[in-house]
C-alpha cells in the first residue's frame, strides 16, 4: 500500500525487457483498467485506483509495453468475461458477446468511427443493467482503453492500422529491397509460397498470398523483412 | 399493514411495505414496459428472474440501475422511470436479445401474438446496430408430439421453466449451459419426448416467442373433414372449451 507504480515495475520488477517502452499497466484483473505513464507516480491502494478508472480487484499487475495493441488487450479481457458468464441477464448473455464481436471486428480492420461511440454506449449499458459484480465491471478494460488510448482505437479503424503491430490482418510484411541478398531462405520457408525473386536479386512478397506467419521474418539473416 | 412513501417521476407515492417499483408505479398509473416478469394472480406467484432487464430505473443514489420488476421500495426513495439514461439503457438491451432472435416474423407462428415483436415496436426498434457480425445462438429444434422446441427464438425469460416447475411441478424444464448458450431445456438437453414432460402445454401458453408453439394438427383436420368415407362427429375436449372461450375473448 502506498508504493507507487513506477517502483514497483521498474524498481521490483526491474524495468521492462529487451529496453522497451512502458505503455500500460493493467490493474486488477479482468475487470479491472489500463492505466498509463501519467499513473506511473499514483501510490497504490483502493481509492487511487479507483479513482484513477481501475481497480485493486485481484491484486494482479499485467504490464504493457509498446509491442501491445490497447484493443487486443481490451478484446483478450473480455474474451474471459464472455468464457464466465452465466447467461442470467441478457446484457452479460448478448452484450458482453456483441462486445467481444465488435473488437474482433475493429482488430480486423473493419471498424468505423461510428463503431467506436456504439462500443462506448454498449459498455455503459452493460456497466448499468447487468446483474452481478463480474459484469458491472467486465467492460472496465474496454472503456479505460477508449479513454486512454483513443488515437489507438482511431488508428485502428481510420488507416486500418495497428500502432503497435500486433494484429495479423491490419499488418503486412514487406522486403525492403536494399537489405535483401536474394539469399532465397525465405522464400523456401514460405509455406504459402507468397515470396517470388530471382537468385542474388532482390525478392518480393506477395500480400494477397501471405498469410503474415512470421516465418520469413525469423529465417531472415540480413533483417530485409519488415513489418508495415 | 405498514406503509411507505417515496417518489416516482416527481409523484409521491405510499404503498405496502414490501411492494416492488414496477407495482408501485403501476399503482401511480406509470407504466414500466417489462418482458421476462409475469403475475399469475390467482396462484400468488411471481416470474421475476430479472435477466431481461428491460425494466430498469433510476434510483437516486444508486450507482446502477435498478430492475424495478425485483426491487423493492424503500422509504424516501426517489425513483425516474423515463430518463434519457433509462431510455437508452431499454433501447440497447433490447437490441441485444433482438440481435440473438431470428428475423423470420413473417412465417413465425407466434407472429401477431409475439410479447418480443410487441415490445420491439413500444420502444421504437427500428434497426439493430451490428446485426452484420452478430454470432446467434443456435439449437437442435426439438419436435415432439405436442409441442415444437425452437430454441433460437428463446429469450431466456424463464416463463416455461417456472411454468414447469412451481405451478405444474412436472420439474422437466430447468436452465442448462452457461453463458452465450445458456437456454431452457430438459437434463441433458434431452428432447421433451424423453424427459418427464407430459405434454401439459403451460410452458407454451407463456412463452413469449415461437420459442414453443403447439404442434399443428389443423391440415389433417381438414383432410378427415372432406373425406366422403368418413361419418364426422365433433366433441370438444374441456381445455379446448376454454381455449375456445379465450379466443373470443371470454373470462374463464
Amino acid at each position: 500500500m502506498g508504493t507507487t507504480l513506477r517502483e514497483v515495475i521498474f524498481e521490483i520488477g526491474g524495468g521492462i525487457q529487451y529496453g522497451k517502452k512502458f505503455k500500460a499497466a493493467q490493474t486488477g484483473g479482468p475487470s479491472g483498467g489500463c492505466l498509463t505513464e501519467k499513473h506511473l507516480d499514483l501510490p497504490i491502494d483502493f481509492d487511487n485506483l479507483i479513482a484513477a478508472g481501475s481497480m485493486m480487484g485481484s491484486g494482479g499487475l499485467i504490464v504493457l509495453d509498446e509491442d501491445d495493441c490497447m484493443v487486443s488487450v481490451a478484446k483478450y479481457f473480455l474474451d474471459f468475461t464472455v468464457e464466465e458468464s452465466c447467461g442470467k441477464c441478457a446484457p452479460c448473455r448478448i452484450g458482453n458477446k456483441r462486445l467481444h464481436e465488435l473488437l474482433e471486428h475493429i482488430t480486423k480492420g473493419k471498424g468505423t468511427m461510428a463503431d467506436l461511440d456504439r462500443l462506448r454506449n454498449m459498455s455503459i449499458v452493460i456497466k448499468d443493467t447487468s446483474l452481478c459484480g463480474l459484469v458491472q465491471s467486465s467492460p472496465n478494460p474496454v472503456l479505460s482503453t477508449l479513454d486512454n488510448f483513443h488515437d489507438e482505437y482511431v488508428a485502428h479503424v481510420t488507416t486500418k492500422k495497428c500502432p503497435a503491430g500486433q494484429c495479423r490482418d491490419l499488418m503486412e510484411y514487406f522486403i525492403i529491397s536494399a537489405n535483401c541478398v536474394g539469399c532465397t531462405a525465405c522464400a523456401r520457408v514460405c509455406p504459402v509460397n507468397a515470396i517470388t525473386g530471382e537468385r542474388k536479386e532482390p525478392h518480393l512478397i506477395n500480400p494477397s498470398i501471405c498469410i503474415k506467419c512470421g516465418a520469413c521474418m525469423e529465417k531472415c539473416k540480413f533483417d530485409a523483412i519488415i513489418i508495415q | 399493514m405498514e406503509t411507505i412513501k417515496l417518489t416516482i417521476d416527481n409523484k409521491i407515492v405510499e404503498v405496502q411495505k414490501g411492494t416492488t417499483i414496477n407495482k408501485a408505479a403501476r399503482q401511480s398509473g406509470i407504466d414500466i414496459p417489462v418482458l421476462c416478469y409475469m403475475e399469475l394472480h390467482d396462484m400468488n406467484i411471481e416470474n421475476k428472474p430479472a435477466g431481461c432487464r428491460i425494466c430498469v430505473v433510476e434510483v437516486l443514489g444508486r450507482r446502477n440501475l435498478a430492475p424495478s420488476c425485483a426491487t423493492k421500495c424503500e422509504e424516501g426513495m426517489v425513483v425516474k422511470t423515463h430518463t434519457t439514461m433509462v431510455l437508452n439503457a431499454r433501447r440497447t438491451v433490447m437490441e441485444f436479445i433482438l440481435s440473438d432472435h431470428p428475423k423470420d416474423c413473417l412465417i413465425c407462428p407466434k407472429s401477431g401474438t409475439c410479447e418480443l415483436q410487441a415490445m420491439a415496436q413500444r420502444l421504437g426498434i427500428k434497426e439493430i446496430p451490428g446485426q452484420e457480425i452478430a454470432a446467434m445462438s443456435t439449437y437442435r429444434k426439438d419436435t415432439s408430439p405436442s409441442i415444437i422446441r425452437d430454441l433460437d427464438k428463446c429469450i431466456m425469460c424463464r416463463r416455461c421453466e417456472m411454468m414447469c416447475n412451481e405451478v405444474q411441478t412436472v420439474g422437466a424444464l430447468s436452465a442448462v449451459n452457461r453463458g452465450f448458450m445458456a437456454i431452457v431445456a430438459p437434463a441433458f438437453e434431452q428432447n421433451l419426448e424423453h424427459s418427464t414432460c407430459t405434454y401439459c402445454g403451460q410452458c407454451v401458453a407463456v412463452c413469449h416467442t415461437g420459442a414453443l408453439t403447439e404442434v399443428d394438427h389443423t391440415p389433417d383436420v381438414l383432410r378427415a373433414l372432406a373425406d366422403p368415407t368418413k361419418t364426422v362427429i365433433v366433441q370438444t375436449a374441456p381445455a379446448v372449451r376454454v381455449a375456445l372461450g379465450e379466443e373470443f375473448g371470454m373470462e374463464p
